[in-house]
């Protein structure tokens, strides 16, 4: 339509929903359900469309596909949407699962509704665009726009810290992205272009492979995030409202791994070669420190939080591997890391919607009451382990795997973080599940209610099957991740070959 | 007489306004107090002729009067902006002097005659000129900030304005008399010629003097001292057009002197003004952390975009005279866009300065929060918001030209700036009410919206604005 395809229709639709939530007035209640509705209905149709767009995609190719390019600012931008193995996921990732955050808002959300429903869909918008972005300005361009309205919605409609969280989150990011900004004008000046496809065909000079990889790495890794950048992580994702952490969690966190393979990785092989033990460093830090830290929250959003970051480090080990089991089972981890802890963190929006507290301390034996409830929190603090037959299980596998044939220290360290993540995901489902139902406030808490339910069961399934049946993704992303690979050899090859000849 | 009229139609924007200020003037006279109201509108339509005189322009570029003045893309694109900034202050000006009983008829005589003087200035070809046009606009803009006599934070405004502004013609008249004795001539281009082999210190002290001058117009750091007492002192209207409009012609100024006298001295003018652009942007960044006045914020928020248009001009190439075009083009849409909203600020019919007045502003007025929600948004440079591309393409000059360190300091002070803009909008979204504005008039609502707009939607279809800054780029050169 109009000179543009598919993937510009599903960057720009929730805005269509934006728009009419715009001509709706009032407080009314009708007018609430109308805004609630409209809003499901888009992320129901932007879903819809995507999975268009996945037929219309073929696996079996590395390229970019369902491309589009306009003419944009002129001088070397371009408005270019493409996808390939590595972004299709996370565009199916994310137009999954926005209508589980609206919905997991549908009663929490009371006050300035619309407002909220509008930050979403905007949201929706940019991280969609961020996945199917090629060129690079336009790729900043939606990844710092999302912080605008994740900042909002941390702000309005978070917790009581809110104020405090929102500024940490936007400002960490920010200077992060600004590092990379810098990167981008540089790569622009050598290469004359910010198209992504010819810039993974720029052979860059290795000094200057090095200061952009350290700019790029400066706003990934604050994204992730990484050990020692991690602290906004925490302090957003409790305050954030329920939708908030979840769409933190599931998305936002991958767009820091999304950017390392789709940037660092490719562009500058000689410096991520060079860094990997840099990475492998922090990654493990990161794997066994905060998995430690995640055993003496008090906060179940904390802890969950903490164990985010703590497999993030099994993501970003995996990724700089740069061997198939270990980017594999990378981009594995971050497709089922986004729905195990984006269920998890829907699991304590649950009992918080009821208790207002995410003290572990309030509650204990709640199996008593809400056996269903039991039994999916069960489904995802498995999975979040890790445990054989749950999507955990495959990414963490794999890139445990990978590390190995890597560097088996690394794998050894990594390895312990498995354990230490079954002790503090075990140790929390204990104290908020088992035990006597003494509290005198939780004797009349309700069981799922059929939304939550309705909520739930999609992704309880999908981990299982996800967990026995990885082919899907993993055969998404196998052309891409092979193509990396080759590329990235042949390029680490002449290097090698030219220094020989010298 | 052929000559003349062709002479005549490289003026005819400047002619406009002459004209029209005495024929005014004489209107004012005769009507009296009640002329202000014809007066006001008149203005308006005067400064929308020229604009429009300007953009249907098809002449080539000429220099006149033996090199006074000089009419090329990159004059009439600055012209433009100036204008479009006095404009915007005489409309929104209009409901401000009726509630402060501030509704004199030389209010916009004043405001013409110091615009005559931007655009004198803009296109000055040598000393003589850039100085006649800067004193022209510097005169009229000193009686402009007192102009609330009674006021004892106006007449202070002006005083200070005056003094400091008084001595910076002094550093630059000393400057340019050096130039000339060094260089033999006033003309730009015969300085650019005599300076052409080696630079004598003469010549690069009267060029330092020179710049110092400028800065001071500019308030860079570290000739800024004057803004904040003088933008919050003054009547915000006025703040309002300094802010804008002669912002515009200090820059765009400073940027023909130093690309068309001085480009065989690029290595010694480039160390001023790069020490400008990072004493400017830290500044802005830093100093603007404290302040609860929205004015004073303003104006530290003025500082460091100033610092940021020089991080282009730092470049000295087309790329960078670009960006300086493009930033001044958006920062005058964010400037004008902010003081609007400040102006909407009323409680009970008297006019509230605190940013703690914007409290909980999104629950009182939801349309107005958003709108100045996105100006600061744009002001802190975030995508998809036009002070992004701004800032991008100043950037991009100033790596293109090798300044990383410069583009790097850009960058961070512009993440620390990001920090009190963000607290502008966390006052008007997360804090609780503050008592609720008036209903603002419809040309503050109007000017708001469209500013806000405009920047919102840059992104979608930027090509007419990045056409003509890459034009009045290249004419430069």
């Amino acid at each position: 339509m109009f000179g543009f395809g598919i993937l510009t229709g599903l960057t720009f639709l929730p805005l269509v929903g934006v728009a009419f939530l715009l001509t709706q007035k009032g407080d009314d209640p009708s007018t609430l359900r109308n805004i609630r509705w409209a809003t499901l209905l888009t992320t129901f149709a932007t879903f819809a469309l995507s999975l268009v767009a996945w037929t219309r995609f073929d696996a079996t190719s590395a390229a970019f596909q369902l491309v589009e390019e306009h003419p944009w600012f002129g001088s070397g931008l371009v408005y270019k949407l493409g996808v390939d193995g590595f972004s299709m996921p996370f565009v199916m990732l994310t137009t999954f699962l926005m209508p589980f955050a609206i919905l997991a808002s549908w009663e929490s959300v009371e006050k300035r509704v619309k407002e909220y429903m509008i930050a979403f869909l905007v949201l929706e918008t940019l991280m969609i665009g961020v996945f199917c972005a090629l060129d690079l300005v336009l790729f900043y361009l939606f990844f710092e726009g999302g912080l605008i309205p994740m900042f909002l919605i941390i702000g309005i409609w978070g917790g009581k810290r809110r104020v405090y969280a929102s500024f940490k989150f936007f400002l960490y990011t920010l200077v992060g992205s600004l590092l990379m900004l810098i990167a981008i004008l540089a790569m622009y000046g050598h290469a004359g272009t910010t198209d992504i496809a010819t810039l993974l065909k720029t052979d860059f000079p290795k000094d200057m492979q090095y200061w952009l990889w350290l700019a790029f790495f400066a706003s990934f890794a604050v994204k992730m995030p990484m050990w020692p950048v991690h602290t906004w992580l925490p302090d957003a994702h409790v305050e954030a409202p329920t939708a908030g952490s979840v769409i933190l969690a599931a998305i936002l966190l991958k767009m820091g791994g999304y950017g390392f393979l789709r940037f660092s990785l490719p562009m500058f092989p000689d410096a991520s070669a060079h860094f990997a033990p840099l990475v492998y460093a922090m990654s493990v830090i990161a794997i066994v420190y905060t998995s430690l830290v995640a055993l003496v929250q008090e906060d179940i959003k904390k802890l969950i939080a903490y164990s985010s970051v703590a497999h993030m480090g099994f993501v970003t080990m995996g990724l700089f591997t740069l061997n198939p089991q270990g980017i594999q089972g990378a981009l594995f981890l971050m497709i089922s890391h986004g729905f195990v802890s984006g269920a998890l963190f829907l699991c304590v929006g649950v009992i918080y919607d009821r208790m207002h507290t995410r003290e572990i301390a309030a509650y204990g034996g709640l199996v008593n009451r809400m056996p269903i409830y039991a039994f999916v929190f069960m489904v995802f603090t498995m999975a979040n382990v890790g445990l054989p037959g749950t999507a955990g299980f495959v990414g963490e596998f794999l890139s445990l795997l990978g590390a190995f044939e890597a560097n088996s220290w690394v794998a050894l360290i990594a390895t312990s973080g498995v354990i230490f993540s079954a002790a503090y995901a075990l140790y929390l489902y204990r104290r908020v599940i088992f035990g006597e139902l003494e509290k005198a406030n939780l004797k009349d808490i309700a069981d799922l209610t059929p939304r939550e339910i309705a909520i739930f069961a999609p992704l309880v399934l999908l981990t299982i099957y996800y967990g026995v049946q990885p082919d899907p993704i993993l055969n998404t992303t196998a052309a891409s991740v092979d193509h990396l690979i080759q590329s990235h050899t042949a390029l680490l090859d002449a290097v090698k070959l030219a220094a020989a000849s010298h | 007489m052929v000559l003349l009229t062709e002479l005549f139609q490289h003026f005819l924007p400047e002619t406009i306004l002459s004209v029209g200020v005495f024929v005014l003037l004489i209107i004012g006279a005769w009507r009296g107090e009640r002329g202000f109201g014809l007066v006001d509108e008149m203005t308006v339509g005067l400064l929308g002729l020229a604009i429009l005189s300007i953009v249907l322009s098809t002449k080539p570029d000429m220099a006149m009067l033996n090199g006074a003045f000089m009419d090329d893309g990159f004059s009439r694109f600055m012209k433009v902006l100036a204008l479009i900034g006095a404009m915007a202050s005489v409309i929104m000006s209009v409901d401000y002097l009726q509630r402060t009983g501030l509704e004199k008829f030389e209010y916009p005589l004043l405001i013409i005659l110091s615009t005559l003087g931007m655009m004198l200035l803009i296109s000055a070809d040598n000393l003589i000129s850039l100085y006649l046009g800067l004193e022209l606009m510097s005169l009229a803009l000193y009686v402009l900030a007192a102009f609330a006599r009674e006021d004892g934070y106006a007449s202070e405004a002006g005083l200070k304005y005056f003094v400091l502004g008084a001595l910076s013609s002094g550093m630059m008249l000393y400057g340019s008399s050096l130039l000339y004795g060094f260089a033999g001539t006033v003309s730009f281009s015969g300085i650019a010629q005599a300076v052409a082999g080696s630079t004598s210190l003469g010549v690069v002290f009267g060029l330092v003097f020179l710049l110092a001058g400028l800065a001071f117009k500019m308030s860079a750091a570290p000739f800024h001292m004057w803004t904040p007492d003088v933008y919050q002192g003054a009547p915000t209207p006025v703040t309002a057009f300094f802010a804008s409009a002669a912002k515009m012609a200090a820059v765009a100024i400073t940027a023909r002197v130093v690309m068309t006298a001085f480009p065989g001295a690029t290595q010694q003018w480039r160390q001023i003004i790069v020490f400008l652009a990072i004493a400017s942007t830290l500044l802005g960044s830093f100093a603007a952390i404290g302040q609860t006045n929205i004015k004073r914020l303003m104006a530290y928020s003025s500082i460091g975009h100033m610092g940021f248009a020089l991080i282009g001009l730092a470049a000295a190439n087309e790329s960078g005279l670009r960006g300086v075009a493009l930033y001044l083009a958006v920062y005058l849409v964010m400037t004008l866009g902010s003081f609007a909203a400040i102006l909407s600020m009323r409680v009970d019919g008297k006019a509230v300065e605190d940013i703690s007045d914007l409290a909980g502003l999104s629950r009182t007025n939801g349309l107005m929060a958003f709108f100045l929600a996105m100006l600061m948004f744009s002001l802190a440079g975030i995508p998809p918001l036009a002070g992004f591309f701004a800032k991008y393409y100043v950037l991009l000059a100033a790596v293109d030209a090798g300044l990383y360190p410069l583009a790097i300091i850009g960058v961070l002070a512009s993440a620390v700036a990001a920090f009190y803009y963000l607290r502008v909008v966390k006052v008007m979204y997360f804090d609780d009410p503050a008592p609720e504005f008036d209903a603002a008039p419809f040309a503050l609502r109007a000017i708001l919206a469209i500013s806000t707009i405009a920047l919102l939607v840059f992104w979608v279809y930027p090509t007419p604005v990045m056409d003509a800054a890459s034009a009045a780029a290249k004419s430069l050169l």
